[in-house]
């Protein structure tokens, strides 16, 4: 498949501005500017780029836990959104939602979940409501290994099957549900042929090149817009950093500095790097230059959240119930 | 006026819904080919179609966090969850997403969806196809919990909660989706947190929810030929909760009687007896009394279960034991 430049450079930069982001978050959570959990992405950045890369802006995602990168690659600012992290009124969700609840209806983003799964009967529903309202927007759900275990996946899959619906399942497969090996899950080694059961294609890509996930997300997308069903992705890739950033030890207690070497030899950002420099797509100065950008963009972030307002007490109680004129 | 039967005001309601606005389909177990476990959607498969009135598969988590979904997106979905009892499979659908969405998100999004169940002992299906566990839901924020006692009410609520801009759970009761009552046929509205009083009265006080509003006044008919003047206070939606009505009664009889079916403990009737015991004490000359169910599952064997449902019985005695108070 050709693909255009244009194309794999920004596939190239939402993967770099993942990270970048990503990077400072974890130095911001260290000096306690950012409260509660950070669940990080780093090392599975070409999932998130390679999936919303074929998505238009009235396309949906449902996220996970670990959203940051989803959100970021299906368009999210990144003002609101460090401002969120911080627990600003000037956040995405008016600092009630934090890190792991990131959400922009404008732009298709119906929320990232903090619950295991949960986002699944979720995107089935936007599915059905695009068919119901006649629409041609498709949907890209997003969950981890260990969601595939929990019901609302087989529900799920069972449901956007039988209706035909316009979804894409995308499994990150990185290895661990939390603390827990993929042995320990199932006895299954691939989710992928759990689709089998659905009636759906089930497609195993290397989930640290993104260009294996952006073409197999464009097919699962012309399967789902012509109307032929929802197609389940499984992505094999690693979380480099621990569960969350309070995991001991980077998640060392689960698993050997040993393994996560091996898997940061698959960086997804390097591996891109290197192959648009052999195809003389970007320089390295251009790459630089992207790069800068990118910190730039960040820092801008960071300094509007430092300098946002926390919310009132009384927004505690606001946004409970909507009232007034209705939809 | 006419008389139909709850069963029929509810599916009058959807009816109606449907016809004005394509946004509202129906989804959930048996609800097509087989008209709802309880008939509340028959005919509207073949007035609508499947591509509106969808039986699902059971697959509660499933349809419902679809719903949520659906609801999300631009949609008005009322799905039914045969039994209230099956709401436990599909409970972070419920209170981790429908009922936190709009707040979790800072105001974006609304999900629009009402969700159907059912509530009442009495009909030999023992512990897990009886329970009256709708006051779990008022413990919940985000949600609007609604609970009719009439056929007029059930039409008029049903269709504010599907035009209603929150998540509505919409807590029907097995026992009385035969019983009739005049409802007009023209489409209107009740609006959520307005209690109705059932029968004025100025010597007790009776909150009274679901079939326990009948039983109410079937007891305050037979104590009134003893002198004793019942009033029956409807609350009809549990959130949000008229609380000025009620207190305005409490102060006019100085005596609280609560008759919910759900369990007695941590239940709508001791949320009501907290809240008047914070905002009307000084004008209770009685303690609060509950008559609810018993504190145990539901049993199966039919003696047992006549004994667990509360009944006029029940209530006759506790308005006894109120009124030795002067």
């Amino acid at each position: 498949m050709e693909i255009k430049k244009k194309k794999l450079v920004e596939l190239y930069t939402t993967m770099l501005k993942i990270r970048l982001f990503e990077e400072r978050v974890i130095d911001l959570y260290a000096r306690g500017l950012i409260p509660g959990l950070a669940h990080l992405y780093i090392g599975e950045e070409a999932v998130a780029a390679g999936i919303c890369g074929v998505l238009r802006e009235n396309d949906y995602i449902t996220s996970t836990h670990r959203g940051h990168g989803h959100v970021i690659a299906k368009g999210a600012e990144l003002k609101p959104m460090m401002a969120e992290l911080f627990g600003k009124k000037t956040g995405y969700c008016k600092g009630k939602g934090g890190s792991m609840h990131i959400a922009d209806m404008e732009i298709g983003i119906l929320g990232a979940n903090g619950i295991a799964g949960g986002g699944i009967p979720i995107a089935v529903g936007a599915g059905m409501s695009a068919k119901w309202r006649g629409t041609d927007q498709v949907t890209a759900c997003f969950f981890g290994d260990d969601a595939s275990n929990n019901g609302t996946f087989h529900e799920g899959l069972n449901l956007a099957s039988l209706y035909r619906l316009p979804v894409i399942f995308v499994c990150e497969n990185n290895q661990y549900g939390i603390s827990v090996g993929q042995k320990k899950q199932r006895l299954i080694q691939d989710i992928a042929i759990r689709a089998t059961s659905y009636d759906m294609p089930g497609i195993i890509v290397d989930g640290n090149d993104v260009v294996e996930v952006y073409e197999a997300s464009l097919k699962a997308m012309k399967r789902a817009m012509a109307g032929e069903g929802p197609t389940l992705i499984e992505c094999k890739t690693y979380r480099w950093r621990g569960h969350h950033e309070g995991d001991p030890n980077q998640g060392r207690r689960y698993r050997t500095t040993e393994e996560i070497d091996s898997w940061k030899k698959e960086d997804p950002i390097k591996r891109m790097a290197a192959k648009l420099i052999a195809d003389k797509v970007l320089t390295k100065k251009k790459m630089d230059d992207l790069k800068n950008q990118v910190l730039e963009e960040i820092e801008q972030a960071v300094i509007f959240a430092n300098e946002s307002e926390f919310p009132t007490i009384e927004e505690m109680y606001e946004d409970v119930y909507i009232y007034g004129d209705r939809a | 006026m006419r008389e139909i039967t709850y069963a029929q005001a509810i599916n009058e309601a959807l009816r109606e819904c449907m016809k004005e606005d394509e946004r509202v389909v129906l989804l959930g177990e048996d609800i097509g080919l087989y008209g709802g476990i309880f008939q509340v959607t028959a005919g509207l498969l073949d007035e609508f179609g499947e591509e509106r009135v969808i039986d699902t598969p059971i697959a509660e988590a499933g349809f419902v966090g679809a719903g949520v979904g659906a609801a999300l997106t631009g949609m008005r979905p009322v799905v039914e969850v045969m039994f209230i009892d099956f709401t436990t499979v599909c409970m972070d659908m419920i209170i981790n997403q429908m009922a936190k969405i709009h707040y979790m998100f800072g105001g974006q999004g609304r999900v629009p969806i009402v969700l159907r169940v059912n509530i009442g002992a009495g009909r030999g299906t023992a512990a897990q196809h009886s329970q009256s566990f709708h006051a779990l839901f008022m413990h919940i924020p985000g949600l609007y919990v609604v609970a009719p006692s009439t056929p007029y009410d059930a039409k008029g609520l049903m269709i504010e909660a599907i035009k209603n801009d929150n998540p509505v759970i919409f807590v029907e009761h097995k026992k009385l989706y035969v019983e009739k009552g005049p409802v007009p046929e023209e489409s209107y509205i009740i609006p959520f947190g307005q209690a109705d009083i059932k029968r004025k009265g100025s010597d007790i006080t009776i909150v009274a929810t679901h079939a326990m509003v009948l039983r109410s006044l079937k007891a305050a008919e037979e104590v009134a030929k003893e002198g004793i003047d019942v009033e029956v206070v409807d609350p009809r939606t549990l959130t949000p909760f008229d609380k000025v009505t009620i207190l305005e009664s409490v102060k006019k009889t100085g005596r609280l009687l609560v008759a919910d079916e759900g369990h007695k403990s941590c239940g709508v009737a001791a949320e009501i007896s907290a809240m008047v015991a914070e905002e009307g004490i000084f004008d209770l000359k009685a303690p609060v009394v509950r008559v609810c169910s018993p504190d145990t599952p539901i049993p199966f064997s039919p003696p047992l279960e006549q004994a667990y449902v509360p009944d006029v019985k029940d209530l006759l005695s506790a308005i006894k034991h109120l009124m030795e108070y002067a």
